[in-house]
């Protein structure tokens, strides 16, 4: 695999395309709107036809453009890897064109991107959240989130408020045995013999 | 008299508003043996078919990318343990190449050959506890005894090397945190004798089992194109045919110089899933044995690169310019120039990748972790429709992941 014929190739049938300095591998920089145009024809002229990976990256709230799509591409057959990447053009709402027509691979990458970052795919089937769950309002991997995370509803107080039924807490002991009425300190042998149980607050 | 009408299945579903017939949802998970671990899928049954299943997943999720943001590069060795959990020293071993990658440096011949060794003991011990579960998973209890006694020979031989059973931590960037034990390597030499005993023995008892043939043989096979097309890797991409193996095609850590085969399935169903497992165990214990006998003398680490490395700590105790050397690593970590890096390590559950981006210092900018599981399981949505409810076992089984890794 002749890592300058290729970036040549690419250079020629993408004009917004540039070589991107990468120590390890051949890497490329491409407008967002070519994404797809690019690595389909990476995939069909070039063999790279398996998506090792696809990840955002937020390079913070004080460069611009400051979200970015990369993308790790690996061929079957001649086993090299390419990096291609593409800036979102808008900093406030990052979009992206998907890579799911491409590669049905890209749907839950994608649907991780947009969970962390923020960053919307354009023509992805069902971005939604993937690893926080369906409400969470924040984007945690943005360099401006906190470590520490940051406080919010957690998703029993949604569920009561469309069930109108109150979330039971965890039983205190007695481990998964739930007793049918009254407390655990009458329904299990066990609550009964320690100190302290509901009734009695524990010294 | 009463005269019944045979109805066939067709007809039902021909008929289905007619009939009254509904689908069905169902929760499968997130807490179900079934499911080895926090796994959820929302499915839509007819009947016993199962018409859509969507996982859920993040039950599991800690924000390890977010994590390794704010440390040194070496404090997030611990991190890489809770990934694929099954396999820790392989996670270590692919975490430390990456940096390492990025730092532009190799590590010694002794270090890769320890490190081979630790990543092939870990492919055996993961596959050991997969192929054990997933018979258990299609209804035999014993072979499940026979490979967890051996995984437990293998964790005493993980505690002499690491000083842990199971969050090894056992690499640094830029070598392993210490060398051989005393007699380890005969203690692996012996291991390596009764384990293929015991694959043996589990072979006897399901390759050719009449039960296990039935739930796994022409179940969810994946097609070449569809495995391809979804980025699977490992043994998930080489049962499907795909003869891809990143320790044969892009050696690391010194794999070029051992002999060994990859095995490759034919029609990618769960039960080339399994045998493609039990050959690998064997050429795992092959590659042991390789490099085990020709084990190279000399440093385990890269004692020159003094911004990256620790000083012994003997020096430390004693000299001037060791002593500023091991506490300029340990506030702010190994120095690792600008620039970024991608490296997948072939593991035992597939390819585990590691994207860092470095701003220069000792830590990351960003790190990204490309678990296999994750890939693994997003083809269910694919696979799982069209087969009965009683087949998911099977096919969550024989996809072998892991949910720490899946949700990071």
């Amino acid at each position: 695999m002749d890592a300058a014929a290729l970036l040549a190739d690419l250079q020629a049938a993408f004009p917004g395309a540039a070589p991107r300095p990468s120590a390890d591998m051949p890497g490329l920089d491409v407008p967002a709107a070519d994404l797809p145009a690019a690595v389909t024809r990476l995939r069909d002229a070039h063999g790279f036809d398996l998506l090792a990976d696809l990840c955002g990256v937020d390079r913070g709230p004080a460069v611009s453009p400051r979200f970015s799509v990369v993308v790790h591409l690996l061929g079957s057959g001649h086993h090299a890897y390419l990096r291609v990447a593409a800036a979102c053009p808008d900093d406030a709402a990052p979009e992206a064109p998907s890579l799911t027509a491409v590669h049905p691979g890209a749907d839950w990458h994608e649907r991780e991107a947009f969970d962390m970052f923020g960053i919307r795919f354009a023509g992805h089937p069902d971005l939604r959240r993937i690893l926080m769950w369906d409400g969470y309002p924040h984007h945690p991997l943005r360099k401006e989130f906190p470590l520490a995370g940051m406080p919010v509803d957690l998703p029993a107080a949604d569920v009561a408020a469309v069930t109108g039924r109150r979330v039971e807490p965890a039983p205190m002991m007695g481990g998964p045995f739930v007793s049918p009425g009254g407390t655990m300190a009458k329904a299990e042998p066990v609550a009964r013999d320690e100190s302290w149980n509901e009734e009695n607050p524990k010294p | 008299m009463r005269t019944t009408k045979e109805i066939s299945l067709g007809d039902v579903a021909a008929r289905s508003e007619e009939l009254g017939a509904e689908r069905m949802s169902l929760n499968l998970g997130p807490s179900h043996p079934a499911t080895h671990g926090v796994l959820r899928l929302r499915l839509e049954l007819d009947g016993d078919t199962v018409t859509q299943c969507d996982p859920v997943i993040g039950y599991l999720h800690r924000g390890d990318e977010k994590i390794a943001e704010a440390m040194t590069y070496n404090q997030f060795v611990p991190y890489t343990d809770r990934l694929d959990y099954l396999a820790p020293l392989a996670n270590n071993v692919a975490y430390a190449l990456a940096v390492e990658n990025l730092a532009g440096i190799r590590v010694p011949p002794r270090c890769e050959a320890i490190r081979v060794v630790c990543c092939e003991l870990a492919r055996i011990s993961s596959h050991l506890l997969g192929i054990g579960v997933y018979a258990m998973d299609t209804g035999a209890w014993t072979v499940f005894m026979y490979t967890f006694n051996e995984r437990e020979k293998l964790y005493t031989l993980f505690e002499e090397l690491t000083g842990a059973r199971f969050t090894t931590s056992y690499t640094r960037v830029g070598g392993v945190a210490r060398d051989l034990p005393e007699g380890w390597t005969g203690r692996v030499e012996g291991f390596c004798d009764g384990v293929l005993r015991v694959v043996d023995e589990v072979d006897a008892l399901l390759t050719r089992n009449r039960i296990f043939l039935e739930r796994t043989e022409g179940i969810a096979p994946i097609s070449r194109e569809l495995a391809l097309a979804h980025g699977l890797t490992g043994a998930n991409l080489r049962a499907s045919g795909v003869p891809l193996d990143l320790r044969k095609d892009r050696p690391y850590s010194g794999y070029g110089q051992y002999a060994f085969d990859v095995p490759v399935g034919t029609k990618g169903d769960c039960y080339d899933r399994y045998l493609v497992r039990m050959e690998e165990m064997r050429q795992s214990v092959a590659i042991v044995r390789q490099a085990l006998a020709r084990m190279p003398d000399g440093p385990v680490a890269c004692v020159d690169q003094r911004r990256i490395v620790l000083p012994p700590k003997d020096k430390v105790m004693t000299r001037m310019e060791e002593l500023i050397q091991n506490f300029m690593l340990v506030t702010e970590g190994p120095q690792v120039p600008a620039g970024e890096c991608y490296f997948e390590a072939e593991n035992p559950k597939g390819a585990l990748g590691f994207y860092v981006v470095s701003r220069g210092g000792g830590v990351p900018f960003r790190l990204r972790i490309r678990g296999p599981s994750f890939v693994s399981l997003s083809i269910l949505p694919k696979v799982v429709p069209g087969h009965h409810l009683t087949d998911i076992p099977s096919i969550l089984g024989s996809l072998d992941f892991v949910m720490g890794e899946c949700d990071r």
